[in-house]
């Protein structure tokens, strides 16, 4: 076991190394420059934009570049931000609390509604509940979450006005209040991101399950005479959530790495409305430092899942 | 207009036969715009108007919370690191310039006790010296006092090259001398006639020297101040998160009574400008939303809700489109559209003349952009005393075909005209805005019926706008036939504004097409009339030069102006603000209130 986890850490390093390659290349090779806002404005004059590129370095070969930026990476410093001129690892802390807030809430709610209503479904298939259970997440799992956000938005803000569409990451209330307006303001994108995640995990619940259920020692259970309800809480949903455990890790990264598009939707200051803005400003310390981030959690988590795995199916050996 | 109707409008204005508004209106109506205008009126000592928001409220604070909505969020709080509109709206909450621009283009004294002017003896005759007196008993928010000193450091600050500060252009080429604590002197090297750029609008808020001060240069980064703004505003700092909140609290000591009345103020960033509108017009979550780019039609759809108002002021900037006179799909030394080739067709007038008649003006305002501007064939609109009236613009096919008939242009099997076997066949060229596709369209459908056949290209804003020299779709490299997009006149004075008409500012490899003159075009008259307007102090002769600038760049057809643009806010209907197309949406925050 200890083996085979420095194994793998020891893998990690050449493909975060060869991953962070491609993306300052990729980052260096596409067009635009940070200072475009000042292009058209007379009153700042050409040198200035000259000396603030040479300043940041980015006349530099992108070899030199990539070099400075892995050196200073290493030793913990991840480079300040083209727009704000602030720390990249201070703009990510002042983020990440509202993406875990609510991505975090969102997986959760997903999974109070995907367990129960796959299970249910897998234990009668083509039942009524079956077909409708079906159908639904077909349809959640094909509408975008810009387009039910929008929807959202239109039916509960505009036209019936319960909840705010602004997400505000402080609320200037205190003790019950507080709760109360963060509900209302945070119930929407969990809701939209929520169902969405649900939809797909559904799916993936209801087939493990289904896999599961026509094995013999299920039969085997059923014939010992224990009550249904027994059958498929301990021998049927303890096997069949192995997959979706993995599942799971999986997505973890996405917990942190925020969401992009439901994120500008609604105005929520996480770390994807984050990536957005420093895509679009060009500010390229924020994208390397908030990609590069994401990837690591994606490699970690994927490890994470192996080892997991392993655990929950003593089936599997690691040597 | 002639400079003499001009001096005779500003003896009427004198005399008071005339007011100081028809006075702007006649200059507005021969193309002189506010700003340059009321810089007329000073010169002649002719008192300032007030077009500020009148103040009702009869004590300050206890108007709750103020919110904004800035669909672009804020990044950074030092209003001279300040690259875009955003920042500078969120920096002039804190910090105040020594005086700002109302919506008329008059000056408006801020942290100054008085405007300058010759008669109060602020300016010199010469034109080079400017005396400003600062305003006694304005205290910093830590409670340390304004004095001239602070002034001087903010010159020193920006004017050095390595702070790398945004406003560098407005004090890198002056002095800066203190007479008294509230009294100091901005010298010019030369003439300057128009003075107010240096510690005016928004290149010119002061900063503190006692926090600012060992942060110069290379260490500008470093303040702490940088994010924690300590200023002279109507609102003191409380939290600031790049990309997404800050928020303020009521200044009890700001130095102009009674105000503010707001006990708070939040400003929000983020989302698109639809849903900006949205947040205003039609839930009221927010009181204010600045700069929506949003098509006038679904602005109009909000409105009906009856919640909230759009407000839409004249500025400078202008949508136009350049025609390319030099080659762009030919390269000589390493770059194409040099001016050392010419373009196959578009060097003949009459193609551009008639090009010019191909533009629906009046339908693209109409249909397209509403509210959002003002039809134009003059490149310069605001403020008016610097408009054009000889420039009239005109929708015309006939004309178009018949001057293309006679210059010998012939109509091919494929309907399209061509002579000694060269098409009037064009790129162009504009960014991706849904507003400009929408005129490509327009202008495209027009130009096929007189015969010239238009390919459209859009190109990512990014990527346009950007200086990168790799890249060949940027604006200044034009490797285009056509080219569309808005530029900014950032103060009322159109002087730097009109650069890019001159022909040391034509943009090449050499200069990796930095310089501002992108159309490549260049008139010796044109350059003799702009040198002669930055010495000329009589401001009506100088008018007089700069519009002939701009005439000789619209009369050849190579700049063709499309729509003067307006800046458009939405505000909640109780919401009483100070909304100025010559200054940030913020220059007068302290006096906005709540009825």
């Amino acid at each position: 076991m200890a083996t085979y986890l420095i194994r793998r850490l020891l893998i990690a390093i050449p493909s975060l190394l060869g991953i962070s390659v491609i993306l300052f290349t990729i980052l260096a090779l596409a067009p635009g420059d940070p200072f475009s806002e000042m292009a058209t404005n007379p009153n700042v004059p050409p040198e200035v934009r000259e000396a603030l590129r040479a300043s940041f370095g980015l006349n530099d070969p992108i070899m030199v570049r990539y070099l400075r930026w892995l050196s200073n990476m290493a030793q913990g410093d991840w480079g300040f931000s083209f727009a704000s001129r602030i720390n990249v690892d201070d703009l990510i802390l002042q983020r990440l609390p509202t993406t875990l807030f609510v991505v975090g809430s969102s997986q959760i709610l997903a999974l109070c509604v995907a367990l129960p209503v796959g299970i249910y479904a897998a234990t009668r298939p083509y039942s009524v509940f079956d077909q409708i259970a079906n159908t639904l997440a077909f349809v959640g799992f094909s509408l975008p979450t810009f387009f039910t956000g929008l929807l959202f938005i239109l039916i509960f803000s505009v036209t019936l006005d319960w909840f705010p569409f602004v997400y505000r990451s402080d609320i200037a209330a205190t003790g019950w209040r507080w709760y109360w307006e963060m509900f209302r303001q945070a119930i929407m994108p969990i809701t939209v991101l929520g169902l969405f995640q649900a939809a797909s995990y559904t799916r993936y619940v209801r087939s493990a399950v289904l896999d599961v259920i026509r094995l013999d020692y299920v039969t085997t259970a059923r014939a010992k005479g224990l009550s249904e309800r027994r059958v498929t809480i301990r021998h049927i949903t303890r096997n069949a959530l192995i997959p979706v455990v993995t599942l799971v890790a999986l997505q973890m990264p996405a917990v942190f790495g925020g969401a992009l598009v439901t994120e500008q939707i609604f105005r929520v200051p996480g770390i994807g409305s984050l990536l957005i803005d420093a895509i679009l400003a060009n500010d390229t310390p924020v994208i390397m430092a908030v990609t590069f981030v994401f990837s690591c959690l994606v490699v970690l988590f994927n490890l994470i899942a192996d080892i997991l795995y392993g655990w929950l199916d003593p089936r599997i050996s690691f040597s | 207009m002639k400079e003499q109707e001009i001096r005779g409008l500003v003896a009427d204005v004198k005399e008071g036969t005339l007011s100081r508004r028809s006075f702007m209106q006649k200059m507005a109506a021969v193309g002189i715009a506010a700003p340059l205008a009321t810089q007329i009126l000073i010169w002649n000592d002719v008192a300032m108007a007030n077009a500020t928001l009148q103040y009702k409220p009869t004590k300050a604070g206890g108007g709750g919370p103020l919110k904004m909505l800035l669909w672009q969020a804020p990044t950074l709080l030092n209003p001279h690191f300040a690259s875009g509109t955003k920042d500078q709206i969120a920096s002039r909450i804190f910090y105040e310039p020594l005086a700002g621009w109302d919506k008329e283009g008059n000056l408006f004294p801020q942290l100054a006790a008085e405007i300058p002017s010759k008669a109060n003896g602020g300016l010199s005759a010469d034109g080079k010296t400017v005396t400003w007196k600062l305003k006694q008993g304005v205290k910093w928010h830590d409670g340390k006092p304004l004095t001239a000193d602070d002034a001087v450091f903010t010159w020193e600050y920006a004017a050095d090259p390595a702070t790398a500060a945004y406003t560098t252009g407005s004090y890198k080429d002056i002095t800066v001398e203190k007479v008294d604590t509230h009294t100091f002197k901005v010298i010019f090297k030369e003439a300057t006639p128009f003075w107010a750029d240096p510690f005016v609008g928004v290149a010119g808020m002061i900063i503190p020297k006692h926090l600012f001060g060992e942060y110069k240069g290379a260490k500008s980064r470093e303040a702490p101040a940088n994010l924690k703004p300590v200023g002279t505003g109507p609102y003191k700092f409380a939290e600031f998160k790049p990309g997404d909140i800050l928020t303020g609290e009521r200044n009890a000591d700001y130095h102009v009574k009674n105000q503010p009345h707001f006990d708070t103020i939040e400003v929000k960033g983020g989302g698109d400008a639809v849903s900006a509108a949205r947040a205003v017009l039609q839930t009221g979550e927010y009181d204010y939303a600045w700069n929506l780019q949003v098509e006038d039609e679904v602005l109009k759809r909000m409105e009906t809700g009856g919640r909230g108002k759009i407000s839409a002021v004249p500025s400078g900037d202008i949508e136009f489109i350049i025609l390319n006179t030099t080659d762009p799909w030919t390269e000589v030394d390493g770059e194409r559209s040099s001016v050392k080739t010419k373009h196959p067709t578009l060097t003949d007038p009459a193609v551009r003349q008639a090009i010019n008649l191909l533009i629906d003006r009046d339908s693209i305002q109409k249909f397209i952009y509403g509210r959002g501007g003002t039809a134009t064939a003059s490149f310069v609109n605001e403020p008016k005393q610097f408009k054009s009236t000889k420039l009239k613009y005109e929708f015309n096919i006939e004309k178009a075909n018949k001057i293309l008939d006679d210059a010998g242009w012939k109509k091919g099997s494929d309907g399209i005209r061509e002579k000694d076997g060269k098409k009037l066949k064009y790129v162009y060229q504009t960014s991706i805005n849904a507003p400009r596709q929408k005129t490509q369209a327009i202008i495209k459908q027009a130009c096929q019926r007189a015969g010239i056949d238009l390919e459209l290209k859009s190109v990512t804003a990014s990527v346009f706008f950007s200086s990168d020299v790799a890249n060949p779709d940027t604006y200044t490299k034009l490797y285009t036939d056509m080219e569309m997009y808005t530029t900014t006149q950032p103060q009322p004075d159109p002087e730097r504004f009109l650069n890019q008409f001159t022909s040391w500012e034509i943009a090449t490899k050499e200069n990796k097409w930095l310089g501002r003159n992108v159309s490549r075009y260049s008139d010796p008259a044109a350059d003799e009339a702009y040198k002669a307007a930055q010495k000329e102090l009589d401001p009506a002769k100088r008018a007089a030069y700069l519009i002939k600038v701009n005439e000789i760049f619209c009369e050849a057809n190579v700049i063709l102006p499309i729509l003067s643009r307006t800046r458009i806010a939405a505000s909640l209907n109780n919401l009483s603000h100070d909304h100025s197309g010559w200054d940030v949406d913020s220059w007068n925050i302290a006096a906005w209130y709540r009825s």
